[in-house]
């Protein structure tokens, strides 16, 4: 088969408006941040992007107090109508700066332009103009006659979607009269200070929303701060664990979005081409990282032969490289941190006996990447089994009846997501009953929404974000 | 002397649908509000924490499998042989809580009418709290909620029929299935509702009760990695804490109670069947 080659198709940095440092937002105003300045890199080219002040102690402090004021003075106060229009205000100016934005994110992330520009943004977008809808509306949320905002809320969000992990935090805590003050992550903090920005532009009261870069002991800080009245983070199990042991024994309300090992079952009716864009979807959108992704193949063995070589096929055609490249389908790991981690369990899948199959495709020089990785005869046992990855890395394992499929895909202790693939109706809607996960995509994959609450089981977490559900994470009800 | 010597009944555990003693061994006497001897009570162990964790693990696939129509249907029988009871409850509510034989009677009313209460939510709860999702693209997605697992409720100290039946109730309800710790003092009503539970269609495991310290016990659970939800009511409120940091280690869902407790008579709100709710979104794409 003829391979058409792509001519680069990329955009200019010069969308980004990057500037050379970037500072907390406390109070409304840009402040020099107490803590030790970071550089951010893009990871695609290991060069530094910008310097950005961090906060410390104090600024957490400070800005908790903002928000505390703000949360008293002003934006409790407010009519939720009025609150409503200050979103849908913040969702436009997210709209106008799209592409401004699109090529920031891919710039500090990493990821491929194509997902910032038609997943990142445009999604953040919606969930801003989605929740300024509830803001006068919380009545009919089915949570009593008056629920009441909490107060101040403490955030902190992860790196594989700065932006749209921002939008899921503040658009549900702003719509129901909370103030805000969010930590985006040490490696990605541009397009929240960025989002700060649109927040003057949108005349937003000073201390509704702070944002506070810097490492995990800015988080630390800010959870354990006692003028917060509600946690919410998103990140790792790991770090999920040691914020509810902090948050435990306190008033404080916690929800937690945390880490997954999703099976993606397919069964030997699935029309497997249609599987198979699923599959990569699933693991590869984003270079795998993302806390849902279809990381386990579970595939019924008739037909696992088959359809690792039309996967495999379809992994070898997908392009890695230059993120800003519109062509680009799998860009660079966000870290150097990261990338080892990637590399120490594929390495373990080695030595652990699974079947290690690499994409072809080149690997440019500089910068963080890692080729797509499908390893087959994948026990349950293995750690690439058990452990979430967080990279383009795909293990598959295989079942021979629906009950060992479930038994196996709920052999985890997280439960983020699964995937069912079958073109039987009465079966998908079986699993879905028993895939003991928050979000089931059948003949789908990697589908998010405002109006779908998302979020997980057992280690996955607790809470809702999204649709009516969301909200209760944001009131007293 | 009287005429006739009276059975004295031997109160023990209910874990997996039979009534054991503990496997320690071990017992308590327990006297009634005024110091007089009522009874022995089983003082459980860590074993029978885990056994009882392990017979509602074995249990949770079928009562959360039920249909909720059925779960109703199971409810409301607790409800009716609860009433059938009534003397006998009201008996030992009095004796346990020291309370007046009206007080009692109507203790005894309100928990009969609690699970009538909870047995109607059964199956109206995933029309309250599901949705059909509005989702912008082709795409068919929708929430319902489902239960979260096996559940670990220390009972209220005090209240030791209608705060039991207060905190049991909705874990049932919502297809959950249940460790409780009864109250330590006042168990008996407990392990006497654990006989109208083995008599009332509730499949063996749903319900496992152990008398004993939820001081003692309440660690085992909270720490226990098959243990999905965690209700610390019966916990002194010193204790609570750090219950809750263990719970954290399995991200356990851990109920938020008042300090004190409260009056079980007020009618209660749908907030502790939230509680062992999870919602889960299914997604599927709509095309010819």
């Amino acid at each position: 088969m003829t391979m058409w080659e792509y001519a680069p198709a990329p955009e200019s940095r010069d969308i980004a408006n990057l500037k050379a440092a970037y500072r907390p937002f406390v109070n409304g105003e840009f402040v020099d941040g107490g803590g030790e300045p970071l550089k951010t890199l893009n990871p695609a080219t290991e060069e530094v992007l910008a310097e950005v002040g961090t906060a410390n102690a104090s600024d957490v402090d400070a800005a908790v107090k903002a928000a505390r004021r703000a949360y008293e003075r002003t934006w409790s106060a407010l009519p939720g109508s009025e609150r409503a229009k200050y979103l849908f205000r913040i969702a436009r100016l997210i709209q106008e700066r799209a592409r401004e934005l699109a090529v920031l994110e891919t710039l500090d992330n990493g990821k491929p332009v194509k997902e910032s520009r038609d997943a990142d943004i445009p999604t953040a977008a919606a969930h801003f103009f989605y929740h300024a809808g509830w803001a006068d509306k919380l009545s009919y949320a089915g949570l009593g006659p008056d629920p009441r905002p909490l107060g101040v809320a403490g955030q902190v969000i992860p790196w594989n979607f700065p932006l749209l992990m921002l939008a899921w935090k503040i658009a549900p805590a702003l719509a129901t009269g909370n103030t805000v003050v969010l930590k985006p992550a040490e490696t990605t903090p541009l397009t929240a200070l960025v989002f700060a920005e649109i927040c003057q532009q949108a005349d937003l009261p000073p201390g509704v929303v702070n944002i506070l870069p810097g490492a995990g002991d800015v988080g630390a800080e800010l959870v354990r701060h006692p003028g917060v009245d509600k946690v919410a983070f998103t990140g790792s199990t790991e770090v999920g664990k040691q914020i509810q042991r902090a948050v435990a024994g306190t008033p404080k309300r916690l929800t937690l979005e945390l880490g997954g090992k999703a099976a993606n079952v397919v069964f030997d009716d699935a029309p497997l081409d249609q599987a198979v864009d699923g599959i990569v979807n699933g693991i590869f959108f984003n270079q795998g990282h993302v806390c849902c992704a279809g990381s386990r193949l579970l595939a019924q063995e008739s037909v696992v032969d088959e359809l690792l070589a039309k996967l495999r096929y379809r992994v070898s055609t997908l392009r890695l490289g230059d993120p800003l490249d519109k062509n680009t389908d799998i860009g660079a790991i966000n870290s150097a941190e990261q990338l080892g981690k990637i590399r120490e369990l594929v390495e373990s899948g080695d030595n652990e006996g699974a079947h290690r199959w690499t994409s072809p495709c080149p690997v440019p020089e500089r910068g963080f990447f890692f080729a797509p990785t499908v390893f087959s005869g994948v026990q349950q046992s293995m750690r690439i089994a058990r452990e979430e990855i967080f990279g383009p890395v795909l293990s598959v394992l295989t079942f021979r009846t629906p009950e060992e499929a479930v038994a196996k895909a709920n052999n985890t202790p997280y439960g983020l997501s699964a995937g069912v693939w079958t073109e039987k109706g009465s079966r998908i809607l079986w699993m879905a009953n028993r895939l003991r996960a928050g979000v089931v995509w059948a003949n789908t994959f990697n589908r998010f929404d405002p109006a779908a609450p998302f979020g997980g089981y057992r280690e996955s977490g607790f809470g809702r974000e999204g649709g009516r559900t969301g909200l209760e994470a944001y009131l007293d009800a | 002397m009287p005429d006739r010597m009276p059975v004295a009944k031997t109160y023990k555990l209910y874990v997996g649908g039979a009534f054991p003693r503990s496997e320690s061994g071990r017992s308590y006497p327990v006297s009634d509000a005024k110091g007089n001897f009522l009874a022995n009570a089983a003082h459980a162990s860590r074993k029978d924490v885990r056994d009882a964790v392990v017979a509602a693990r074995k249990a949770f696939p079928g009562w959360s499998g039920t249909t909720a129509y059925n779960r109703g249907q199971v409810l409301y029988r607790v409800a009716e042989v609860l009433e059938g009871r009534h003397e006998q409850f009201a008996a030992e509510v009095a004796a346990a809580e020291g309370v007046s034989a009206r007080k009692a009677q109507s203790l005894v009313d309100a928990a009969v009418d609690r699970w009538v209460w909870y047995a109607g939510w059964t199956d109206k709860i995933a029309t309250v709290l599901g949705a059909a999702n509005p989702v912008a693209g082709p795409y068919f997605s929708f929430t319902v909620p489902e239960p979260s697992g096996v559940a670990a409720v220390l009972a209220p100290q005090r209240s030791s029929l209608l705060g039991l039946v207060s905190v049991l109730a909705p874990v049932l309800a919502a297809g959950c299935t249940a460790v409780v710790v009864s109250s330590t003092d006042r168990p008996l009503p407990a392990i006497t509702l654990s006989e109208v539970l083995a008599t009332s269609d509730v499949p063996a495991g749903v319900v496992n009760v152990l008398t004993g310290r939820a001081a003692e016990l309440g660690p085992w659970l909270a720490s226990h990695g098959d243990v999905d939800a965690l209700d610390p009511a019966g916990a002194d409120a010193r204790e609570r804490p750090e219950l809750a940091r263990q719970a954290a280690d399995t991200v356990k869902r851990v109920l938020r109670v008042p300090e004190d407790e409260p009056d079980w008579t007020r009618p209660p709100d749908i907030g502790r069947l939230r509680h062992y709710l999870e919602a889960k979104t299914v997604w599927h794409p709509m095309g010819a």
